[in-house]
């Protein structure tokens, strides 16, 4: 095994292009697991710890440019505000101790289902800039799950970063495990409001073969709260509304039984995660001044 | 690279630190009859701090996994991917090829004729022969030069496995033409794949129950708990000049590992010599051997010192796990609240070999009652071979799962009979002179109403703790950190429960230990020196020898040696029997190094002082005093400079086997009781549970050292707590292979997961035991369980009857009516 | 591979390092430094908890590579680590005993509290918790359960762990007020 230390992106994305078959290694959270169990034996890993950029984030008016291997511990604290979703997301990775080597370039590159950052990153909207020595290209997050552990990355490219428009609107995550923290996802849901474009993204975690969102679900609501102008009126939303969307939601899972969950478990938990994550934004978004319910401002 | 050589721990001297602020409360019980040593500082009683604590929080304790040595190589095992499997051939040409590789063994590489170990039933194999009977089976071993090019040698040993039909439960095992396990064994009952049968036969079952009013009848099942101890199995084997082995490792029972594994090395047992290494926790997972016979093979084999260290993943094959079983009970009681008779099968799963499997029946059925009166009982335990993984020893084994089964029905019952749970208990609570069904009569205090009326009557936590003026905190919530719920559908619920552990080693075992205690001169102060080959696994016996040492020889300075088999055996860490029986051997030793004090004295200064022959005499503060008080003569000066030396061997009251048919006889010594009240909030949509209190209320009879006792309490509790709620080794039932083999996806509970657990401590002293003192180490581990999942269904109404209860149990009825069910084979 | 980095405050360094040990490994079997524990090696129990420039780390998920050129700490040197942050913080210096470095706060903490049975967990939990105290001097309970949610401790049900954490920000709290 050759360890590669590249001092800079450049070199990073060179030594990716001399070895595609590079295990890139960040925070290590998954990475050494294999290592340490002999599951996973690389001829090269790819140190990406010492490329400083990859660990600091861009904000302008609207974006967040997010370096791909900022620990989440850094967005809980540091980007609750811009990245509400993720910031709760992340509050849920592991144990502290991982919050503080992981991010989520190393979500995205191991692309499980069950990886945490899924979901908001798709309530989200975010593009995945991927880079090589080719240049440099971004994937709209709905295009990056391609299947199982898999994703759109071609093996010269690296994640530089995670681009995520700042919230102009609640966010919530929720995920369920079994355990009152260090768990990992039996099942987890994200929802974005987007009051200035009267839309509403999901996306759903560890309950199909890819991370996935509830497109039919996300077109429902925001036909009903449009239907029904909820978004001018600020009133609660009815509790039937609310059922339907958890029910499409939970109909938006492809779900399997494993050793921590069952698939109607898990089809059955999503809705219940849609419908109370659905009522925690909608009444920060009612909560909220009219005016800045008006502009969409972040809530 | 820097060199370093740990030496084993343990040879700390115990000061006495500043008592820390008691959590105890004293409950007033019988004296118990001390004599000597009642104001020795440091002494028992009191809250002493462990001797090996410094070297613990500094990092320098040397854990069996610390040891180092510097020619050592890696051991490394290769252990079997499949359940069941006929082994048609082996090559290891590919792993004695690679570079780095030391050597490699199989069974045909054994050097002598013993090739079976086991604790009670010799049936194991060191390595595999022919065949392999559970997953993760040991087939060949590697010593390589690196850890790495052991795992990648052993990648290249080819094996080609034969599969064979598994057996899983009782059904398979017990079917028609069902696969024998162990063909050559003796048959043990009405199917050779039964280890162990107990049945036990007292009074009239048919009459009684036809004096029922209400009779319930249940069903149950015991998921298979994992030990989940933090510290591998691991160890050091270190080959001799004289052809011998040194070993030091982390067990629970140095003497019971040597006897399993000079005979496997064609070694006397003077050989083999063992040293305890630092134990990272054990709870009967280290009762059996693991690595040991490996290491030793393998040292023996290249001449170089051999450190073996299982992964996590390996782990959980490594050790035996927590029996499951399928519980049925049938219970009468009349319209007052009397219970008239109780019938019960308890089928428990031992897997491939037989580990503990008998005791753990013996003590299922002689526990099955619990700690109540039933005069009238119909009981059968039995314990199945099947090709699951092997399972043994884990604290408070057949009474945890028994205990289960009753305390849901007591619930059952009491609902019934619309009383009070804890009413219902109470009224059929066991006491001092209770017969059990065995015949045994109780001889000492049994204060089950009174554990149970002090859980019941603490107040209760408040309600909705989680609200605080910015909103829900989630911490405190179920789902914890993972923000399911900001209050939707959480319900409360309470939940009781009490269960009866017998103590020490039953059913006529010889349960001795041996202790030696030396007293000497050192630096013009009276030094002890206890050495027993007690296993120190974290529960604090080497500070209670300590205590005792203070406590009889009146001294201060007392250093505990090393465990190791330079001394006789002092039995098992387990059976909550250390304290008891080492700690009853220490006492003895130390009083009979008391009188050859006292008769050096006598000789020395005997003239000077009427009283050396008069008097009665203490040993107290350093000097010989009269039990007036007056002080004879300095320690030092009687020992001058001579040591005085005791070892002896101590054996509690003995015990009988259970009879073969009726179940009758004195089997056990002693009796811990423990109750519990859990106060838990469940999402009620998600299924998802918080615990948020869990209180203990348990006799000790002497709390010992009340820190350490606590400390006990608390973790045998949360062990229960994890039961109830997460802690599952889930074994597939058509390849009978583990599925969560990882501390990913085998939960323990977390410090998110635990509530607050305060604890009550009764000192109602045992006649019979040392210092009046109980057994007390597993007793909470029995009724933390049952109480949780009977909070749980307060607060939700359903009738569950599987522990751990998962998310999906809790919402059985909303899976059931929702669309889109997923069709199921 | 070689690699160099400094641990408690002094360098090491280590030769035929194959290049997927881990940092735990390295300390522990080429470095002398055992006291980081190696339960899980799988990021699941905290027992193997160093600081990386300070920053509390499982170190069976970092490759050693990774460490090069980087300070750790480890509980050896928690003691000297927590005398240095005492002192800079005009607390009181540290009591020493023997000619032995005192112990840190946290540490005389768990042994006082009886938060250690068979201690498999203290390193990792020390060096949590620790850094805590060091972040936040007079957690709430919620906090101080957050914090050590990534350590697993099997023995003590963690009653007597949370007893540590209260006693330790209370004395170091009583030491600041001096």
């Amino acid at each position: 095994m050759d360890f590669l230390r590249p001092a800079s992106w450049e070199d990073a994305l060179a030594a990716k292009a001399e070895h595609p078959a590079a295990v890139p290694i960040a925070g290590g959270t998954d990475v050494m697991v294999e290592i340490n169990f002999g599951h996973r034996r690389p001829e090269h890993l790819l140190d990406l710890g010492r490329i400083e950029e990859l660990a600091t984030w861009e904000t302008d008016r609207d974006t967040v440019r997010l370096g791909a291997g900022v620990p989440y511990t850094k967005i809980m604290e540091s980007l609750r505000a811009e990245l509400p979703g993720l910031a709760l997301a992340s509050h849920t990775v592991a144990s502290p101790q991982i919050r503080n080597r992981g991010g989520v370039g190393g979500n995205l590159g191991t692309a499980s289902p069950a990886g945490d950052a899924h979901p908001a990153l798709l309530a989200a909207g975010a593009e995945v800039e991927a880079e090589s020595v080719r240049g440099s290209r971004l994937i709209p997050i709905d295009a990056f799950y391609t299947g199982v552990k898999r994703n759109a990355l071609a093996p010269d490219e690296l994640i530089r970063a995670v681009r995520i428009r700042k919230a102009r609107g609640p966010q919530q995550f929720s995920k369920v495990g079994t355990r009152n923290a260090m768990v990992i996802a039996v099942c987890a849901f994200a929802i974005a409001l987007y009051p200035a474009e009267r839309r509403v993204r999901t996306g759903i975690g560890s309950a199909a073969p890819t991370p996935v969102r509830a497109e039919e679900a996300e077109a429902f609501l925001a036909a009903a709260l449009d239907e029904e102008r909820l978004w001018d009126s600020g009133a609660r939303i009815a509790p039937s509304l609310a059922e339907k969307f958890a029910g499409l939601c939970a109909a938006a899972c492809d779900p399997i039984d494993d050793v921590r969950g069952t698939a109607d478990y898990r089809r059955h938990a999503v809705g219940v995660m849609a419908r109370r994550t659905l009522t925690w934004t909608w009444e920060a978004y009612r909560a909220a001044p009219a005016a800045d319910r008006r502009e969409g401002g972040a809530v | 690279m820097s060199t370093h050589d740990h030496t084993p721990p343990g040879a700390a001297t115990g000061p006495a630190g500043p008592p820390p602020r008691a959590r105890t409360r004293k409950a007033t019980g019988a004296p118990t009859g001390l004599t000597q040593g009642s104001r020795a500082r440091g002494g028992i009683g009191e809250s002493t701090l462990r001797p090996d604590g410094t070297l613990k929080v500094t990092g320098e304790f040397a854990y069996s996994s610390d040891m180092w040595h510097e020619d050592m190589i890696w051991g490394h095992i290769l252990r079997s991917p499949v359940a069941h499997a006929e082994i048609v051939s082996i090559d290891v040409s590919g792993a004695l090829a690679q570079a780095g590789v030391h050597a490699v063994m199989t069974y045909d590489d054994l050097p002598t004729d013993v090739r079976y170990y086991g604790l009670e039933i010799q049936d194991t194999p060191v390595l595999a022969h022919g065949r392999v009977r559970h997953h993760g089976e040991p087939v060949a071993l590697v010593a390589a030069d690196h850890p790495e090019t052991a795992r990648r040698a052993a990648d290249r040993i080819r094996v080609e496995y034969r599969e064979l039909p598994v057996v899983t439960d009782e059904a398979s095992a017990l079917a028609p033409g069902a696969p024998v396990l162990h063909p050559d064994r003796a048959p043990h009952g009405a199917h050779p794949n039964i280890v162990h049968r107990q049945p036990i036969v007292r009074g009239d079952v048919g009459a009684a129950a036809r004096r029922a009013d209400v009779v319930v009848t249940g069903e149950y099942t015991f998921g298979m708990q994992d030990q989940a101890f933090l510290g591998p199995e691991s160890g050091l084997a270190v080959p001799g000049e004289d052809g011998g082995v040194d070993l030091f490792v982390a067990t629970q029972w140095l003497h019971s590992d040597l006897r399993q594994i000079a005979p496997v090395l064609g070694l006397p047992a003077h050989k083999v010599r063992m040293t305890l290494a630092g134990v990272g926790g054990a709870f009967g997972g280290r009762e059996d051997l693991s690595m040991q016979i490996h290491a030793c093979l393998l040292a023996l084999r290249t001449g170089k010192p051999v450190k073996i260290v299982y992964n996590r993943f390996e782990s959980f094959f490594g050790h035996v796990h927590r029996h499951p079983a399928k519980l049925r009970f049938e219970h009468g009681a009349t319209r007052d609240g009397k219970l008239t008779h109780m019938k019960c099968r308890i089928v428990l799963d031992g897997g491939a070999y037989a580990s503990a499997s008998p005791a753990v029946v013996g003590n299922a059925s002689s526990l099955s009652v619990g700690p109540y009166v039933v005069d009238h009982v119909d009981i059968e335990a039995l314990a199945l071979y099947t090709n699951n993984p092997p399972c043994g020893a884990m604290r408070g084994f057949g009474a945890v799962q028994a205990c289960f089964g009753y305390e849901a029905q007591m619930d059952r019952l009491a609902a019934e009979l619309g009383m009070d749970p804890v009413e219902f208990r109470q009224r059929n609570a066991m006491e001092q002179g209770s017969l059990m069904p065995t015949g045994q009569r109780v001889d000492a205090p049994a204060p089950v109403a009174e554990l149970l009326r002090r859980v019941q009557a603490r107040p209760m936590p408040p309600e909705r703790q989680w609200e605080t003026t910015e909103g829900a905190d989630v911490r405190q919530l179920p789902g914890g950190l993972s923000n399911t719920t900001h209050g939707e559908g959480v319900v409360r619920g309470v939940g009781y429960a009490v269960g009866m552990k017998n103590v020490g080693f039953s059913e006529g075992f010889d349960d001795y230990s041996t202790a030696r205690v030396r007293m000497e001169v050192s630096g013009g102060e009276p030094v002890a020196t206890v050495h027993t080959a007690m296993a120190e696994v974290g529960q604090g016996g080497v500070t209670v020898h300590a205590q005792i040492a203070r406590t009889e020889l009146g001294i201060s300075r007392v250093t505990i040696q090393p465990a190791d088999t330079g001394v006789g055996s002092a039995g098992s860490t387990s059976a909550s029997r250390q304290t008891y029986v080492t700690g009853g051997a220490v006492r003895n030793a130390c009083r009979e190094v008391r009188e050859q004090v006292l008769r050096m004295g006598r000789r020395k200064f005997g003239t000077y002082h009427r009283a050396w022959a008069t008097a009665k005499l203490l040993l107290e503060g350093g000097k010989v005093v009269t039990d007036a008080g007056e002080a004879l003569a300095d320690l030092a000066d009687v020992l001058g400079d001579e040591a005085v030396e005791a070892e002896l061997e101590w054996r509690h009251r003995p015990t009988r086997p259970f009879d073969p048919h009726t179940g009758q006889g004195d089997g056990h010594v002693q009796y811990a009781f423990a109750a519990h009240r859990a106060v838990v909030e469940v999402d009620t949509e998600l299924g998802l549970v918080k615990v948020v209190e869990l209180a203990c209320a348990q006799d000790v009879g002497k709390a010992m050292n009340p820190l350490s006792v606590v400390g006990q309490i608390q973790g045998g509790s949360v062990q229960g707590l994890g039961m109830a709620v997460m802690e599952e080794i889930v074994v597939d039932p058509v390849t009978a292979q583990v599925r969560n083999p990882s501390f990913t996806d085998y939960l323990i509970p977390t410090i998110l997961d635990t509530p607050p657990l305060p604890v009550d401590v009764l000192e109602l002293a045992d006649p019979h035991a040392p210092y009046g003192l109980r057994g007390a180490g597993e007793a909470p581990t029995l009724s933390s369980t049952p109480a949780v999942l009977a909070a749980v269904r307060d607060a939700t109404g359903l009738d569950l009857t599987h522990t751990p209860v998962r998310p999906e149990h809790l919402v059985a009825a909303a899976l059931a009516a929702a669309p889109g069910r997923t069709a199921r084979n | 591979m070689r690699v160099h980095f400094t641990v408690n405050g002094r360098q090491h360094e280590a030769d035929d390092v194959w290049e997927g040990e881990s940092l735990l490994y390295v300390l522990r079997e080429r470095m002398g430094l055992p006291g980081s524990k190696n339960a899980c090696e799988q990021g699941e129990c905290g027992s193997c908890t160093v600081r990386l420039d300070g920053v509390p780390v499982c170190a069976c998920l970092v490759a050693a590579g990774q460490a090069e050129g980087r300070e750790v700490v480890t509980v050896e040197g928690l003691a000297a680590h927590a005398g240095q942050r005492a002192q800079r913080s005009g607390g009181a210096p540290a009591r020493s005993e023997g000619g032995q470095a005192a112990l840190a706060p946290i540490q005389q903490a768990f042994i006082d509290a009886g938060a250690v049975q068979c201690g498999f967990c203290t390193p990792g939990l020390l060096v949590a918790a620790d850094e805590l105290l060091d972040r936040q001097p007079n957690p709430s309970d919620a906090d101080i359960r957050e914090a050590l949610s990534g350590n697993l401790c099997r023995c003590t049900g963690y009653e007597k762990i949370m007893d540590a954490v209260r006693l330790a920000a209370s004395r170091q709290g009583e030491a600041a007020r001096r």
